[in-house]
């Protein structure tokens, strides 16, 4: 709808011709003519959309392997048909539903305790008055925002096993040994709270872009009013912040069965498999073993719940804004 | 304005504190590693909280830095980054330029092309299949060429591009310019923002990644810094790092493993006061319109 051709020097003739019909003119604006018009647009992206295709559209074809016996030697096209057999198989071994669950749980645990602690982190650094300690401790959440799992993973079971910090500092309150990293219980604990110091700084950023942007009129008639600091932030800074926070949730519905793959991936073992082997990690440790095709009949069950959920919230999310929010 | 009722006074003194504790969270953990990489041997096993060592010894790293792979590794990162984000501005400015142009044919179908592989993917395995079918097996192009165009960093150059008025182009245009011209001699360099903003994020991403590593690369010589630290710090295998051959005993597993995330870390931390404004800026240009 936003094709009008209507821009440009050579369009505006064609346009004002229009009435012949059947005229040379006509015919050129049919057909290739707008091809022709823009092919240098259309040669420039055409490597870049050869890209995502290939990269992108064609591993979506290879998802046809999850209906397959998948042998390597036969290849992806020759290898025998075999239905839904690989998604019954999945569902009544107990290892996937173990994984899914897992998946579950960890998801929304992290949703529920770490969805709200950016914005109170952004609430009250937006109320500290001392700019300097304000951008300080600003510069330094958004630090392990930048490390890899890998490097989280590692610093954390140093501080969490064989006498490092943590670790002494639970003995030393007489708390007695906590199994942080090989008991299943605690392990979740573990990670939803390392999960939320390290990307809280990050979220928290973004809503304080979404505070500055908010109109000081509203301050002032706010305070006009007779408001207190802690009025207006629940009648005038919680309201603005709303739309991104539904915008950053919808975000999060989508990855609900992500449960964050690298962070589990690098801190768990198998004494904790229980309550922290989740799809991504089944997927990878099938892939290793070469059983491609339940592995991928695992991961397609998670792109479609993961977009079924992301199409439904958006959905939502514009149903109760009339249309006005939501990411598309 | 400040404080004007006692309760205002008190929450201001209680956030301050709060803050304060809190930013000692975030960081406390990479002091940690920093003091225990820094430790003998006998200092790194004693329990409790490390701010700084007592005893310092450089031991752990003269074994890390000695070691050949960590050296490769650490070389081959940096390649991995810089070919990695010269790729992906390129190729990202050649997707986000037409798709700003409101005339390009199909313009629609196209940016959903481009949204759909947000919301959806054919995994792990299809991937690794591809691959391996295109003989990327072993290869940094399996690292660099995959990851270039990503629908994010497509929508907020493209958002930029679109910011920038359309008579700029429409002047050169009439001077008989190319597309490719504007967009290199016009758009590019009004854009050096947004630029720099997918550069940092992606060259971050890039140092940052190892899994991608750890499945397509099985040569040594040819593997990225994070896949061995991958190895040393979570599966906790020294042996490569060959510590025989040094005869003192100054350093242990704990140490080296500290002294190998801190090298990872450092390259990151050395530019990190330089970008974070970036980094903030980023977030408003992509997160917040659209």
């Amino acid at each position: 709808m936003s094709d009008s051709a209507t821009k440009g020097g050579g369009e505006v003739v064609a346009v004002g011709l229009k009435p012949s019909r059947h005229g040379t003119l006509a015919a050129r604006r049919s057909g290739w003519a707008p091809y022709r018009r823009h092919a240098g647009l259309i040669r420039m992206i055409a490597l870049p959309l050869a890209v995502l295709v290939l990269f992108n559209y064609v591993p979506m074809v290879g998802l046809i392997i999850a209906f397959k016996n998948f042998a390597m030697k036969d290849g992806m096209l020759a290898s025998q048909w075999v239905g839904l057999e690989n998604f019954y198989r999945l569902f009544s071994g107990p290892e996937f539903l173990r994984a899914l669950r897992n998946t579950v749980i960890i998801s929304v645990l992290r949703l529920g305790f770490g969805f709200f602690v950016p914005v109170i982190l952004a609430l009250m650094l937006n109320e500290l008055r001392l700019t300097l300690l304000k951008k300080s401790v600003q510069t330094l959440t958004y630090v392990p925002y930048f490390f890899s799992w890998v490097i989280l993973g590692g610093i954390f079971i140093m501080m969490l096993t064989g006498g490092g910090p943590i670790d002494s500092a639970v003995r030393s309150a007489g708390a007695g040994r906590v199994e942080f990293l090989s008991d299943p219980v605690w392990f979740v604990v573990v990670l939803v709270a390392t999960g939320i110091w390290q990307g809280a700084g990050h979220a928290a950023v973004i809503y304080l872009a979404a505070l500055a942007t908010i109109d000081p009129n509203l301050y002032e008639a706010a305070a006009v009013d007779g408001a207190s600091r802690w009025r207006q932030t629940l009648h005038v800074t919680l309201p603005c912040l709303v739309p991104t926070m539904i915008v950053l949730f919808i975000l999060s519905l989508g990855g609900i069965l992500n449960a964050g793959f690298d962070q589990v991936f690098n801190m768990y073992n198998p004494s904790v498999y229980v309550s922290a082997d989740i799809i991504d990690t089944y997927v990878l440790r099938r892939l290793i073993a070469m059983d491609f095709s339940l592995a991928t009949a695992a991961g397609m069950f998670k792109s479609v719940v993961g977009m079924a959920l992301i199409v439904a919230a958006n959905w939502g999310a514009r149903r109760m804004s009339r249309g006005e929010q939501g990411i598309w | 304005m400040v404080g004007r009722t006692t309760g205002e006074k008190i929450f201001n003194v209680f956030n301050i504190i709060v803050m304060i504790i809190v930013a000692l969270i975030a960081i406390y953990p990479f002091i940690y590693t920093l003091s225990i990489s820094l430790s003998s041997n006998v200092e790194a096993a004693r329990e409790g909280w490390h701010l700084w060592p007592r005893e310092v010894s450089l031991a752990a790293y003269k074994v890390v830095l000695g070691n050949t792979q960590i050296r490769t590794g650490f070389v081959n990162s940096l390649v991995r980054t810089a070919l990695g984000t010269v790729l992906t501005l390129f190729m990202t400015c050649l997707a986000a330029y037409p798709l700003a142009r409101k005339n390009l044919p199909h313009r629609g179908m196209v940016m959903f092309l481009v949204l759909f592989t947000m919301i959806f993917s054919g995994g792990m395995v299809p991937m690794y299949l591809l691959i391996k079918g295109l003989g990327l097996m072993n290869s940094i192009w399996a690292l660099v060429v995959p990851t270039m165009l990503s629908a994010f960093n497509i929508i907020i150059m493209k958002n930029f591009f679109q910011a920038i008025p359309e008579s700029y182009g429409e002047a050169a245009r009439v001077e008989g310019a190319s597309e490719w011209t504007i967009l290199w001699r016009i758009y590019v360099p009004l854009a050096k923002p947004v630029l720099a903003t997918v550069a940092l994020w992606t060259a971050v991403a890039h140092w940052n990644q190892w899994l991608d590593a750890m499945i397509y690369i099985n040569d040594d010589s040819r593997q990225m810094l994070q896949a061995f630290l991958q190895r040393i710090v979570i599966q906790g295998s020294t042996a490569m790092l060959d510590m025989g051959l040094t005869k003192m005993v100054d350093y242990s597993t704990a140490t080296i493993k500290a002294a190998t995330v801190v090298i990872t870390v450092m390259p990151i931390l050395i530019v990190y006061p330089f970008v974070q404004r970036y980094f903030v800026k980023g977030i408003m240009l992509g997160g917040i319109k659209e």
